[in-house]
């Protein structure tokens, strides 16, 4: 049995480190899945759109862990 | 939900055909230098008949799961998987970019296979022998360590092959030759393959498995790219000038020295 909550936890780490960032990208594929596909087809900005949001989504884990671990050295 | 027609879906373009193999390789790469530092370990330390077995008593595992799994996918409509994969690949692929870009910055330190490999030795060497031919302490450490890596592997593997018809195969032989790579290196060698590029590595998976996952999360909710599937390669340099951007504005002046010491 811990072998087995051993690899589950390892699964759930696979895709979550930053749970701010995961929770964020899964609300915003939500968003995209609801909103984007109204969009003219064809058109440049869905997909732009897309990425967009999920890039701010980046900034904002890696700058604020950056600025986190700056602030308490270990 | 708009889908595919069978002929573009069954066409395999360039754009998709080489990012797969990549991506595959060096994910799978990655994955089996860790699995192979544990196993190094435990097998001159306990033995090797032992951590030998674990190994492949795991891989037999992996395989049952695979082609008990495989099928399966097969049922299941396109743009579903198109939409879970790609979720779950923008989640894997941003986590592993995250990471890549705070070591690059040298706001965290780096990975060392050389003092995993030691950790491990000095683990290995405190636990109590037992007697028998089989060494049930380094049967299940190398079986816990392959399995572990392994399901990564094959997560790695589908989800990058399951987005589009055709595609698994191509990654699938991109995670064969990572771990043939890795086993003929390791038999060689028989040291923790420390000069394995390791986050310069995440890095390009990283950029990869974020330009594909946000590729099949727009397919799965039927957004039409702009170029098709060429659009994959403007994702990953979208994704790649953004991780650099981000790596030289978390790069204090403070934290420079750091990065050149840990390298």
């Amino acid at each position: 049995m811990k072998w087995l909550r051993t690899v589950a936890t390892e699964l759930f780490g696979l895709f979550v480190d930053d749970g701010r960032l995961a929770i964020l990208a899964l609300v915003w594929i939500v968003v995209a899945a609801l909103l984007l596909p109204n969009l003219p087809a064809g058109s440049l900005w869905p997909g732009l759109i897309l990425f967009a949001g999920l890039a701010l989504i980046l900034i904002d884990s890696v700058t604020r862990t950056a600025q986190r671990l700056r602030k308490t050295p270990p | 939900m708009p889908s595919r027609s069978p002929e573009s879906a069954t066409i395999m373009t360039l754009a998709h055909l080489g990012p797969t193999v990549i991506a595959a390789f060096f994910a799978s790469l990655v994955e089996f230098v860790e699995a192979l530092t544990i196993i190094l370990a435990v097998g001159s330390v306990r033995g090797w008949r032992s951590a030998l077995g674990g190994t492949a008593a795991a891989l037999a595992l992996l395989l049952a799961i695979v082609a008990l799994l495989g099928p399966l996918l097969t049922r299941i409509p396109l743009e579903t998987i198109q939409l879970v994969v790609g979720a779950l690949l923008v989640l894997f692929g941003m986590r592993w970019l995250r990471k890549a870009i705070l070591r690059a910055a040298g706001v965290i330190p780096l990975h060392d296979e050389t003092r995993a490999f030691d950790d491990e030795i000095k683990h290995m060497r405190g636990l109590p022998r037992r007697s028998g031919n089989w060494d049930g302490i380094a049967f299940g450490t190398t079986f816990q360590i392959t399995m572990l890596e392994g399901i990564e592997v094959v997560f790695i593997v589908i989800a990058i092959g399951a987005g589009g018809v055709g595609l698994l195969l191509p990654a699938s032989l991109g995670a064969l030759a990572a771990l043939l790579l890795v086993t003929v290196v390791g038999i060689i060698v028989h040291r923790p393959l420390a000069k394995v590029p390791e986050n310069p590595l995440k890095f390009v998976v990283g950029v990869l498995l974020s330009g594909f996952g946000t590729f099949w999360v727009g397919e799965g909710v039927g957004l039409s790219w702009p170029g098709g599937d060429w659009s994959i390669l403007g994702l990953v340099a979208g994704f790649l000038v953004l991780a650099l951007v981000l790596v030289s504005l978390c790069q204090s002046p403070a934290a420079r020295p750091t990065q050149e010491v840990s390298t």
